[in-house]
């Protein structure tokens, strides 16, 4: 599934890709008029509409063809590159490079088309830009709190409306028709100095031929709809399907635990079991996630957002909802994901309570995913087993048989828990996420 | 009749706009990412400021971050893309007789307004471009089409500051 892994197609292959789809850039620039300078500036003196509509009829059919495949399941959206929002200084930048727009009848990508067919003012406006992206190396230092302010990250305005992409891209494309047809009218009154009356306000057919083939695949996207996670991981074929098979994403118990002592890494533990199961045991510093709620982006982003040293374990008492979890996780894209090998009823057996706490149960119903264990009362993450790498937990004296007299306050004497230290082969490797920046990011 | 010296015609904006959208297309399915220019202008620039002055740019955190010790600013796909931009430009210019090593300017300036306001407009738009995150290709155009909220806003304001200040300069366009 696209977008393609680049790496394999070597450094030159890389490097020819990119030069590939910059010449497709700078040739559609070019055929569009955006190297002449007048051209662009006569979008601001409503005379000549033409970057509006290039602009604009470019971002609705790029987005319409992303959605689209998208949704046909040929492009892994949580591969791509999104922008993420930093919504105030985005807006001050874009203020400044109004003005410096029609200063300067440039901004950077026509300027280099500009100058690529030999237009002096495109090279000069060029030189000037260098200069301004010089400046701002130098002095964003002094207000760099600012410059990273209301960062919001990957934000869409699907996300924003809370709709569905399908109906934000008909709301876009609408608008931006919209925005085209008024455009049209003022080009035709002050460029062509045309009177009102002689102007048609009926588009051409042409036109509206084209208007209603974008507004008709808009629609197809809306009605196909984009993939549920549990689609997009059959989607992602063999590359994902693999490491299940083989059990590479299976780690064990004691792999969690040493990873837990490594102070390079950051471990989350997220434990898929209900509510009840939780509170009479959990793995210390789990959070509980409803797996329903796996998919809602109060509890997706996060986990995206991670740093790149974090690794997620997923837990339920054996296995079933765990991989179901990492399933839907993986095709959104959350990285380093593994599953607890047995849950936490393997957990329990390898590092048990003590036997007046929780003694093994036999399960109650198969295929719902019983805890294997019966416990006298809700101990939550306060057992020793629930923080086996402390050296507290093997100290903890056992609340079964009441201390001897005249050992009472020596920790680590008395009986001490010596948990053997199981052996594992080892799963984890950490991969740091290798997202594609926009050429401008 | 045009002679065939006559550079030809422009693309119908809606069609070229169209083409735009295919190509932006590509680039997300391709590489996962979109267009861009002022990515690579930051790099060259950081490259150029490497060159003269190599320690200034370990000790400023924005350049070492792209050319800081060992690292080449030269090494990075945005640098690739602008070549390729260069050369796509070049060749459509060529293609339709627009290659022609002239200046363009308003009708009632002097050649010499025009390059100190190009110079000027190159630099607060570099500036910008850089604050913003993106210029009008990266920011702008990928952006809104994987429709990020920032992406819009930032579309929004560059066109609503280039009208409200294209009145006050309007002797250097008309």
């Amino acid at each position: 599934m696209a977008p393609f892994d680049l790496s394999a197609f070597g450094p030159i292959g890389t490097a020819l890709t990119f030069v590939a789809v910059g010449f497709g850039f700078g040739a559609v620039l070019e055929l569009g008029g955006f190297g002449d300078t007048r051209k662009l500036a006569g979008q601001f003196y409503l005379r000549d509409m033409t970057v509006l509509k290039v602009m604009f009829t470019g971002i609705v059919v790029a987005a319409v063809l992303v959605a689209g495949a998208t949704a046909f399941g040929l492009l892994d959206m949580s591969r791509v590159w999104v922008n993420p929002t930093y919504l105030w200084p985005g807006i001050l930048g874009g203020l400044v490079m109004g003005v410096g727009f029609i200063l300067g009848g440039f901004c950077p990508g026509t300027s280099v088309v500009a100058a690529s067919t030999l237009k002096i003012d495109g090279m000069i406006f060029l030189a000037g830009a260098l200069v301004g992206v010089w400046l701002f190396g130098e002095t964003v230092s002094l207000y760099e709190p600012f410059f990273n302010s209301s960062s919001m990250g990957r934000f869409t305005l699907a996300d924003w409306l809370g709709l569905p992409v399908g109906v934000t891209l008909l709301l876009v494309v609408l608008a931006a028709l919209a925005m085209f047809w008024a455009g049209g009218l003022a080009e035709q009154y002050v460029g062509q100095k045309k009177a009102w009356a002689e102007i048609s306000l009926v588009p051409r057919h042409a036109r509206k031929a084209a208007a209603a083939a974008l507004v008709l695949g808009t629609l197809v996207v809306l009605v196909r709809g984009q993939p549920t996670p549990a689609q997009k991981f059959e989607l992602l074929g063999e590359a994902a399907r693999t490491p299940v098979a083989e059990r590479a994403i299976f780690a064990h118990p004691a792999e969690v635990v040493a990873l837990r002592k490594d102070l390079s890494l950051r471990v989350a533990v997220l434990d898929l079991r209900q509510e009840h199961d939780f509170n009479l045991f959990h793995v210390g510093g789990a959070r509980r996630v409803a797996p329903a709620d796996l998919a809602r982006r109060e509890v997706l982003k996060p986990l995206l957002e991670q740093p790149a040293s974090t690794v997620t374990f997923l837990v339920a008492n054996g296995e079933g909802p765990a991989l179901e979890a990492w399933k839907a996780l993986r095709a959104s894209g959350v990285q380093n994901l593994y599953v607890v090998e047995g849950g936490v009823n393997r957990w329990l057996e390898l590092y048990p309570a003590d036997a007046c706490v929780a003694t093994p149960a036999a399960p109650a119903a198969a295929g719902e995913d019983p805890l294997g264990w019966r416990f006298a009362f809700a101990t939550g993450s306060s057992l020793p087993s629930a923080w086996p790498e402390l050296p507290s937990s093997r100290a903890f004296r056992s609340p079964c048989a009441p201390p001897a007299s005249g050992e009472a306050h020596h920790a680590g004497g008395g009986k001490g828990r010596r948990w053997p230290d199981h052996l594992y082969a080892r799963k984890v490797k950490l991969q740091s996420k290798a997202g594609v920046k926009g050429g401008c990011g | 009749m045009a002679t065939t010296k006559d550079p030809r015609p422009y693309l119908d904006p809606y069609a070229a706009g169209a083409l735009l959208g295919v190509v932006l297309f590509a680039a997300f399915y391709v590489t996962g990412g979109g267009l861009g220019a002022s990515a690579a202008m930051s790099r060259v620039q950081t490259g150029l400021l490497d060159l003269v002055a190599p320690g200034h740019v370990d000790r400023v955190a924005y350049f070492a971050e792209m050319a800081g010790g060992s690292r080449s600013p030269w090494d990075h796909s945005s640098i690739w893309m602008l070549l390729g931009t260069i050369l796509g430009g070049f060749t459509s210019g060529l293609f339709n007789r627009r290659l022609k090593l002239e200046l363009r300017k308003g009708p009632s300036i002097t050649t010499s307004t025009r390059v100190v306001f190009a110079l000027l407009g190159g630099a607060v738009m570099g500036y910008g471009a850089r604050l913003a995150r993106g210029c009008t290709s990266g920011q702008a155009l990928s952006g809104g089409a994987v429709l990020s909220v920032g992406s819009w806003a930032f579309a929004i304001s560059i066109f609503a500051s280039a009208y409200a200040v294209a009145w006050f300069v309007r002797r250097l366009w008309n």
